[in-house]
């Protein structure tokens, strides 16, 4: 593949990461405010949490997508603002992907099966 | 490099001047004897403001206010214009921080307290004084592939283009652009990255890109969706908010990423 169509697909990656993640936040936002009606204790949230397919479905996709979007949003910050090399901007945003994705899944795993 | 054009006498100048509509602020001619005070960048490469006083006259624009000083101060001083109705599109400077058409602005719309700052565009390389270097403005059309490509001859009739059709309406929307580079200049992305393609190049290429006449598609839209196209566009929206012809090359700009995308999605790019 080309750069030229990596560029394009990578905006559309960005794209669709971006909606996902526009979904994914309110439903987030309205979590947070349905959870803490009752008091925000460690054990009633994994009480609620643990075992629950759908928590972890929904995280596990919330999680993808900021994996997706947020390092080439990067990438583009580092090449323009920090003036780093295409090569330089891109290794560095596959890492911070890479590390999105790790801390993210544990922290769903956490909540749903530890 | 030097200015040129028929001299004019400062009444002459206020009549140019009084081509358009003024806006009702404008109808109200200045006190007798009342000055502006202008700074006008001079030098090439580096240089200063230097502050001249000008007289205040009914319906005046910017680009009156700089052949003022040109004629009456500064013989030497190098700026751009030629039709002065806003059309050529050679005027363009950076008014009071802001890139402006000049033959069609108002000092009334741009002074503060009496004072006017005229410089050039920015993103451009510095000539002197007021003028900058196109080229690399101009050479950015060409490497969107800014140029029609047809397969008709002479010996062909006319194409039949439905003026309604949503690709003949979204290339109307563009194609009144005069190259005044005012939309470059006022583009963070250009100063960012200095190889970005910019508005203009990218909204000539839409326009080509919704000619059905047009043969060189392909070609084109890898020219727009390399690493300096329009994937580097953060749609800020300066462009369009300060096109003097109102043209929206953002919006431009977000159609190439449409396009580009789906032909990349289909292995097409």
């Amino acid at each position: 593949m080309g750069d030229v169509a990596r560029e394009a697909k990578r905006w559309y990656w960005q794209r669709i990461s971006a909606m996902v993640l526009a979904l994914c936040v309110l439903v987030h936002l309205a979590t947070i405010v349905y959870a803490v009606r009752s008091g925000l204790s460690a054990e009633a949230l994994l009480a609620r949490t643990r075992g629950s397919v759908a928590f972890a479905a929904f995280y596990t996709v919330f999680v993808a997508a900021c994996a997706v979007h947020v390092p080439i949003g990067l990438a583009h910050v580092g090449e323009e603002w920090l003036g780093l090399a295409r090569r330089t901007a891109n290794g560095l945003a596959h890492a911070f992907a890479v590390l999105l994705a790790i801390l993210g899944m544990t922290a769903v795993y956490a909540m749903v099966a530890a | 490099m030097e200015t040129s054009g028929a001299s004019t006498g400062e009444a002459d100048l206020a009549a140019a001047a009084r081509s358009g509509p003024a806006p009702a602020s404008e109808r109200t001619a200045p006190g007798e004897g009342a000055t502006l005070r202008v700074s006008i960048w001079r030098g090439r490469g580096e240089g200063a403001f230097v502050a001249y006083d000008v007289p205040r006259l009914a319906s005046q624009t910017v680009l009156d206010v700089v052949t003022w000083v040109q004629r009456h101060r500064e013989p030497s001083l190098a700026y751009r214009f030629a039709c002065r109705v806003g059309m050529c599109g050679s005027c363009a400077m950076t008014v009071n921080g802001v890139a402006r058409w000049t033959c069609r602005t108002h000092v009334a719309e741009v002074a503060r307290d009496d004072r006017v700052e005229i410089a050039p565009l920015a993103n451009l390389p510095r000539v002197k004084d007021l003028v900058t270097d196109m080229r690399e403005f101009f050479d950015k059309w060409a490497r969107a592939h800014g140029r029609f490509t047809g397969d008709r001859t002479r010996r062909d009739d006319f194409a039949r283009v439905d003026p309604g059709s949503t690709a003949r309406r979204a290339a109307d929307a563009g194609i009144e652009c005069i190259g005044c580079a005012v939309c470059y200049a006022s583009c963070d992305v250009v100063t960012w990255r200095p190889d970005y393609l910019g508005p203009a190049a990218l909204n000539r290429a839409w326009t080509l890109v919704n000619d059905e006449r047009d043969t060189a598609q392909g070609a084109r839209l890898r020219a727009v969706a390399g690493d300096a196209g329009c994937h580097s566009c953060h749609s800020l929206g300066s462009c369009t908010e300060r096109c003097p012809k109102h043209i929206a090359p953002t919006g431009a700009i977000a159609g190439l990423k449409r396009l580009t995308a789906r032909a990349a999605a289909r292995g097409k790019l």
